[in-house]
């Protein structure tokens, strides 16, 4: 088995709801899938859902707003898979409800880095 | 109470109590001593008691008789230490001086450290469940033998080894230091879980012996409860998961000890008290910001034990077993999983789901896929339900695997 990254990619969804107590609330949706992947014992970590507040520096300390300055779409989050092959993982994020909104999931391979 | 009674009860209530507190006084290498020690206290009252009739007090003769014991134990050990090694003759003299406390307060303490010696991960868990029955429960060796299925020897070999490595390591008998805590109870959480399910899901047709095993773990959960360095919010949570099963006892084995499945239970026989307790505990353990296991687990188990609302309860356990697999996989998590997905969107979608587990090797596997096929295809329904047959090793699970089958066989030839 190896590991994979789930990037999840679409326009900006606004504002971010949390509970109470601060953590992110996650749809019906969303949940199903993420527990259908660990169900199989795929899932090595929910990872983390990257929120609106962003900054981009260039060289000569040039600095931008935002995650989108230039793009429409940006990284709303990842998660980390474990899967057989590439091909596997593909199949694992067929279902992903990113994709019901016009998103779009970039999958990666993971190299470990020491240290 | 009769003589022929009272032994063996105070023999359950006692053997623990002092066991632990000589343990305690002895150090970890002298478990068999202390274990023999009060074992020959008992075989003394079953001799005394039964010539000049029952004391007054009895746990107090048990108590005073057991004390002197080690007292002449120590006292022969002293002088045995001082002729052959003179230069630990102060030591022994310490030793010499110990006093053997077995108020209340000491007993309680002396358990609760010894539960976590033993609940110590470099020994396997058969041997710390064995251990703990032995030491924590008051179980002889032959009901443990009957507990785990297998004989006398293969027990006494099991705990002569777990004894010979809490020796070995230097197990100390202490409570953890409170930064130590969380850790080391997650291991006595652990072996206490295990012990429960030994009792609630165990290949034991023994009614009587599996209800006692899942009360021991009880009252252990719940002595942990009591001490103010152990009322975690986890245990209570361990606890809350404990009241919530146990509740469905009378429920679940038939008058032929047979078992009997969620679905058909007769809900009036769960024990309303139970789930009160469990709701109690359940709230007690929503402090702290850390969620265990057992918190997930416990959640569950609540919804199971709520009847009002039958499209809330499947929604409420999906989203529970969710969270729970993204926290720690289990085949059975998995598999239960997909029941209740089953039940909140139907066979048709769970079946897709449950087909990507690859779980072929387990029984229960078949047996969910088995279940859900049994509306649409009934012949792969009863194939599945073969499958599991052949996999269950568990006499309880073959008879509910071949009613099922006969059941959907009568279907399929109408």
């Amino acid at each position: 088995m190896k590991e994979f990254a789930m990037i999840y990619h679409s326009e900006p969804m606004g504002e971010i709801k949390l509970t109470p107590e601060g953590n992110l609330v996650v749809s019906k949706e969303w949940e199903n899938w993420m527990g259908g992947i660990a169900a199989q014992n795929k899932l090595v970590s929910p990872g983390m859902r990257l929120g609106n507040e962003g900054r981009t520096i260039k060289p000569g300390n040039v600095i931008t707003n935002g995650p989108y300055a230039e793009v429409k779409e940006i990284v709303g989050g990842l998660s980390i898979f474990r899967a057989e092959s590439i091909e596997d993982a593909l199949e694992l994020a067929n279902n992903c409800p990113i994709l019901n909104v016009g998103g779009n999931v970039e999958i990666r391979d993971i190299i470990q880095m020491n240290g | 109470m009769q003589e022929k009674e009272l032994i063996p009860y105070l023999y359950r209530t006692e053997f623990r109590k002092i066991t632990a507190v000589l343990c305690r006084s002895l150090g970890i290498e002298h478990i068999s001593i202390a274990e023999d020690l009060v074992g020959d206290t008992f075989l003394l009252a079953a001799e005394t008691w039964g010539l000049k009739g029952i004391p007054q007090n009895p746990a107090a003769w048990l108590y005073t008789v057991a004390k002197n014991k080690a007292k002449d134990l120590l006292k022969r050990n002293a002088l045995f230490s001082q002729k052959i090694s003179p230069q630990i003759q102060y030591s022994t003299e310490d030793k010499h001086e110990i006093e053997i406390d077995l108020s209340a307060k000491n007993i309680q303490d002396s358990q609760l450290q010894m539960m976590f010696a033993i609940c110590y991960p470099g020994i396997p868990p058969e041997a710390q469940i064995g251990l703990s029955l032995r030491i924590l429960c008051s179980f002889s060796i032959d009901e443990i033998a009957d507990a785990f299925l297998t004989n006398k020897e293969a027990i006494n070999k099991r705990l002569y080894r777990a004894k010979e490595k809490l020796k070995q390591d230097n197990v100390r008998i202490e409570l953890p230091s409170e930064s130590e805590i969380d850790k080391r109870i997650e291991n006595v959480l652990t072996t206490l879980y295990l012990l429960f399910n030994e009792g609630y899901y165990s290949s034991n047709n023994n009614a009587v012996l599996r209800k006692d095993l899942c009360l021991e773990a009880m009252r252990l959960t719940h002595m942990l409860t009591e001490n103010e360095t152990t009322n975690k919010p986890a245990v209570n949570a361990l606890l809350a998961l404990m009241c919530f099963h146990s509740s469905r006892f009378e429920a679940r084995i038939d008058s032929n000890g047979e078992l009997i499945l969620y679905e058909d239970q007769d809900t009036s026989l769960w024990n309303r008290e139970l789930i009160i307790q469990g709701e109690r505990y359940l709230n007690k353990a929503s402090t702290g910001n850390y969620l265990s296991k057992y918190h997930w687990e416990a959640a569950i188990a609540y919804w199971h034990t709520t009847t009002n609302n039958e499209e809330q309860k499947w929604e409420k356990i999906l989203s529970l077993y969710n969270q729970l697999l993204m926290t720690e996989y289990s085949p059975i998590a998995a598999l239960n999983r997909t029941y209740a997905l089953s039940k909140v969107y139907g066979n048709e979608e769970a079946i897709i789901e449950a087909e990507k587990l690859k779980l072929d090797n387990n029984h229960l596997y078949h047996c969910l896929l088995g279940e859900l096929y049994s509306d649409a295809d009934l012949q792969k329904a009863i194939e599945h339900l073969h499958q599991a047959l052949k996999l269950s090793r568990v006499a309880a699970d073959k008879k509910v695997i071949k009613n099922k089958i006969s059941k959907l066989g009568k279907l399929k030839n109408v």
